[in-house]
């Protein structure tokens, strides 16, 4: 292969932008995010420990679920003796709980936080809702899998759940994230086209990069 | 003494001031949530936390000051830390005490903060200039009246060394600056509490207002070298005022004047967190008038005390 295919290559793996105007083109980053190789053995258990006992989340409160996440962080349910606390900002947080049914409007908001997000990073989806739609299963503005948009590792189900089921879910997550089964930011690299075209059949006013670094 | 026995035996310190001050910030995570009537985290939370900032897979730079505030800030700590005598009479907890070391490291106090802002303004979030705004302009108005303590005692015992003030303290409890010279052990104990950042003057990470305020861009390893700071600046601080303030720690052994530290700044931090517990948070201009009004006048008060009476 020449100098001038890798060139073209190159060109062709850049994204595209087109939500952008011109001007604002040269702001925003067009690299695709790209697959992270995992560090030495022992080193990743370890930290996989470490990601499993300090869960950092970011709780996004779209539909009726932000009201199970309060409790779980007052002295009834006290979540932070699991290790795992509030964060409101998508950089630092590594869990991302997507609390119920997710709007068009909302669906946006949630890829932007999840692409801002600094993996490793794991998603909880929280009620029936983000499973199969559930009870706005035939809304003409709610998204009825959540994911066919961002890639989720576990699903919390009932209408609502309570939380108990999401401490249980938690539970669960810790359990695979030692098992080292949680790979979403990869998942999300390396099936990026489709997630994309998924994400841009439902979202029509498309007025963002195509990653948000 | 050979430079590298004395570098060899400031790193042992500064191990020694980081884990301390990251137990300490867990213990106090621990009663936080005592009287919230919770369980909380284990104390050892905060150095999970820190493992697992490293070992994130990628982390996002805004730039090149974005590279450089938490490498300031660990800087400032670093700097603050090792210009303090930790144990009166250790060689190996001495650091780097020399005549003079107080001016240093009240300018060393403020240098990590400077950094930090510059760093924190990179990241590019509304919130990090906010934050960077209510944190500087807090730090100027707590410097005020602590500023004017250190006059006071330097002016009572006629030097600016560290260890000298140490050891005119010696010899009995009667000797401690908290019983020869309150006044300025008051205005002090004051600006501690901006200085410690917990409720009333927790304005700058305020979580409910400005989601944790100027490190919010920060992430992955850039926010675990920021956490690592927390610790070991949190136990300079304390170190300084049980020094200034309590006597300092002096034993022939050195295990016991280890415990002798780490009571007396457990007992120090203890007065943050009684008022941070009890009391909500200031407006910030509510908290710089603060400290601009009652510490402040305490602080001249004492000095006046000290140098005509």
């Amino acid at each position: 292969m020449n100098k001038k295919d890798i060139k073209n290559i190159e060109k062709e793996m850049k994204l595209a932008n087109e939500g952008l105007t011109e001007k604002e083109r040269t702001l925003f980053s067009d690299a695709r995010p790209s697959k992270v190789d995992l560090q030495n053995k022992y080193f990743e258990k370890f930290f996989n420990w470490a990601r499993s006992q300090s869960l950092w989340f970011l709780g996004y409160g779209t539909g009726c679920g932000a009201i199970e996440l309060r409790p779980l962080m007052t002295s009834r349910f006290d979540i932070f003796r699991y290790g795992i606390a509030p964060r409101p900002s998508p950089r630092q947080s590594s869990v991302f709980i997507i609390g119920g049914y997710a709007s068009i409007k909302t669906i946006k908001r949630i890829v932007r936080s999840y692409e801002q997000m600094q993996g490793p990073k794991f998603v909880i989806a929280l009620g029936s809702c983000t499973i199969n739609g559930g009870m706005y299963y035939d809304s003409y503005y709610t998204i009825n899998r959540l994911d066919h948009y961002i890639p989720v590792d576990i699903y919390v189900a009932g209408c609502m759940p309570r939380p108990e089921a999401l401490i249980a879910g938690f539970q669960k997550l810790k359990k695979m994230i030692i098992a080292g089964k949680c790979d979403g930011m990869n998942k999300y690299a390396e099936n990026f086209d489709w997630y994309k075209k998924n994400q841009k059949k439902i979202i029509k006013d498309w007025n963002m990069p195509d990653y948000n670094w | 003494m050979s430079i590298i026995t004395k570098i060899l035996y400031a790193i042992i310190s500064v191990i020694v001031a980081t884990i301390w001050g990251l137990t300490l910030g867990g213990i106090v995570r621990k009663l936080y949530a005592r009287v919230h009537g919770r369980y909380g985290p284990p104390f050892w939370q905060p150095f999970i936390d820190i493992f697992k900032n490293h070992g994130k897979r990628v982390a996002i730079s805004h730039g090149y000051m974005f590279y450089l505030g938490p490498v300031f800030r660990l800087a400032g700590g670093l700097g603050t830390y090792l210009f303090i005598p930790v144990i009166f009479g250790s060689v190996v907890f001495s650091n780097f005490s020399m005549a003079g070391d107080l001016l240093l490291v009240m300018y060393f106090v403020f240098f990590g903060q400077l950094g930090m802002a510059l760093g924190a303004g990179e990241g590019g979030h509304p919130y990090s200039p906010i934050g960077v705004a209510r944190g500087l302009s807090q730090m100027s108005s707590f410097e005020v009246p602590f500023s004017l303590s250190v006059i006071a005692i330097a002016i009572q015992y006629h030097t600016l060394n560290i260890t000298d003030i140490v050891a005119a303290q010696q010899g009995g409890i009667l000797n401690w600056t908290l019983f020869t010279n309150p006044l300025a052990v008051i205005a002090a104990m004051i600006s501690m509490l901006g200085m410690n950042m917990h409720s009333p003057f927790s304005i700058v990470l305020a979580p409910q207002e400005i989601p944790i305020g100027p490190p919010i861009e920060m992430n992955s390893s850039f926010l675990a070298t920021l956490q690592t700071n927390r610790g070991l600046f949190g136990a300079a601080k304390l170190v300084l005022f049980m020094n200034l303030y309590f006597g300092g720690a002096a034993h022939p052994n050195i295990f016991v004047a280890l415990l002798i530290m780490i009571a007396k700044t457990f007992l120090i931090y203890m007065f943050s967190v009684f008022v941070g517990a009890a009391f909500p948070r200031f407006r910030p201009e509510q908290s710089i008038r603060f400290f601009l009004k009652w510490p402040t006048l305490i602080g001249i008060a004492s000095i006046i005390l000290v140098a005509y009476f």
